[in-house]
């Protein structure tokens, strides 16, 4: 760097000289080291009188303040960034299911910042050019830690969404075998075109793999129905056909029935049975069985 | 590659084993049309297991395959569509409607059998 551009006040491009740098950043880092204790005190205080982390008690913020401190002060010391990384990550991992938010933990990276900024000024408030100079190297390094802890939340909140929807998917579709070939479908909650989908592969999938020859299809927990979530079951029942099995469809409430013939969607291709009980009534008389207490069922000599 | 038919008591049955062009698949629809009436057979079963894509002409050539045995007094089960081949059929509104289907060829037999004896039953 020429001496020119090294007088002048402006903020200079990135291209920094990296020694330096690192040797300014070794002084910072030294001076953060030293006001360890007073510095993480007032950070910990504004973070209270931010009301940030309201899920947390005092104790609680202040131990994480000197982890993230710790954590934050090696960042810069040592220029890398996995191990604030796995840090942050560890920290979302914790705080998430408490109901931390976005906003706190930008936030608190944000507070930390400018604390530790406000004692640079302090310390270096009588020499201008050389605060100058310390801004330079600390702003940048400091601007990476804030994104990397607010990436790394992100990321760890979205896996969890990921994780979340997963389970949901899941939990939402069971295909259940009442008897032999006979499978029961308990719909449940909104179907939107992905969950139709995979409702039907999961059920297409279960009907080859029990040798199914009916399915009853429970809507009891369906609260509305539109023209798509009508035509993806009519899709249902038809593909179910194509594989040799009967479909039933019970549990349709007199609202759905309502909407179905008001817009029109042409049921006329599915049986449909009150309810779950009458559905698997009708079921077993398909597949030939008999069910009854056994004085009326009599075997046959 | 031209479908065996092969022939089972009252039925006959077409087992596709590889990929159809739409000249083997007319082929199929021709000569099973002539073969019901040769044996004078009651069902006929064509297996689609091996086939993990149907297209529309596909679908219309088996429909009309149901159609032209039934005319000739045979009922027609088209057996083993899979379930991803059955998803996207739907999706594209290719439902073969009015043309029978079981699971398997085991099922496919069992049905027949039935309908059969229905038949029987119905005429005697």
């Amino acid at each position: 760097m020429t001496p020119k551009q090294r007088n002048t006040p402006e903020p200079p491009e990135l291209v920094v000289n990296s020694d330096e740098t690192s040797a300014l950043l070794r002084e910072l880092v030294a001076h953060l080291r030293q006001n360890r204790t007073q510095l993480r005190e007032d950070w910990a205080r504004r973070i209270t009188r931010a009301a940030l982390l309201t899920a947390m008690t005092e104790e609680e913020i202040f131990a994480e303040a000197t982890s993230v401190y710790d954590n934050y002060v090696e960042a810069l010391a040592t220029g890398t960034f996995e191990a604030l990384q796995a840090y942050a990550r560890n920290l979302s991992e914790r705080i998430i299911p408490r109901g931390v938010e976005t906003h706190e933990v930008v936030g608190i990276v944000l507070l930390l910042r400018d604390v530790l900024a406000r004692s640079l000024f302090a310390k270096y408030h009588e020499d201008f050019t050389k605060l100058n100079r310390i801004l330079d190297a600390y702003e940048p390094a400091a601007n990476r830690i804030a994104n990397t802890v607010a990436v790394g939340f992100v990321q760890e909140r979205e896996r969890v969404i990921r994780q979340q929807q997963e389970a949901i998917r899941e939990l939402s579709t069971p295909v259940l075998q009442v008897r032999e070939r006979l499978l029961i479908l308990p719909i449940i909650g909104v179907i939107d075109p992905q969950r139709a989908r995979q409702l039907t592969e999961q059920l297409l999938r279960a009907i080859r793999a029990n040798r199914a020859k009916v399915v009853v299809i429970d809507i009891t927990g369906v609260a509305a129905m539109d023209s798509n979530v009508a035509n993806n079951l009519v899709q249902t029942v038809e593909a179910a056909r194509l594989l040799g099995a009967t479909v039933i469809v019970t549990g349709l409430s007199p609202e759905i029935a309502q909407t179905l013939v008001t817009i029109g969607v042409d049921l006329s291709e599915m049986a449909t049975v009150g309810d779950l009980q009458g559905g698997i009534e009708e079921a077993e008389r398909l597949l030939g069985y008999k069910v009854g207490p056994l004085s009326e069922v009599t075997p046959q000599s | 590659m031209e479908v065996p038919i092969l022939k089972q008591g009252d039925y006959l049955i077409a087992s596709i084993q590889s990929a159809l062009t739409d000249a083997d698949l007319t082929q199929l629809r021709v000569s099973l049309g002539e073969r019901v009436g040769r044996f004078r057979s009651k069902g006929v079963i064509v297996d689609v297991t091996a086939l993990d894509v149907m297209d529309s002409f596909a679908v219309r050539t088996l429909r009309d395959l149901a159609h032209t045995t039934w005319l000739r007094g045979a009922e027609t089960v088209i057996v083993g569509i899979q379930p991803d081949v059955a998803f996207a059929m739907v999706q594209l509104g290719l439902t073969l409607k009015g043309v029978a289907t079981a699971l398997d060829l085991e099922e496919g037999l069992e049905f027949l059998d039935r309908q059969l004896k229905g038949r029987s039953g119905r005429r005697g």
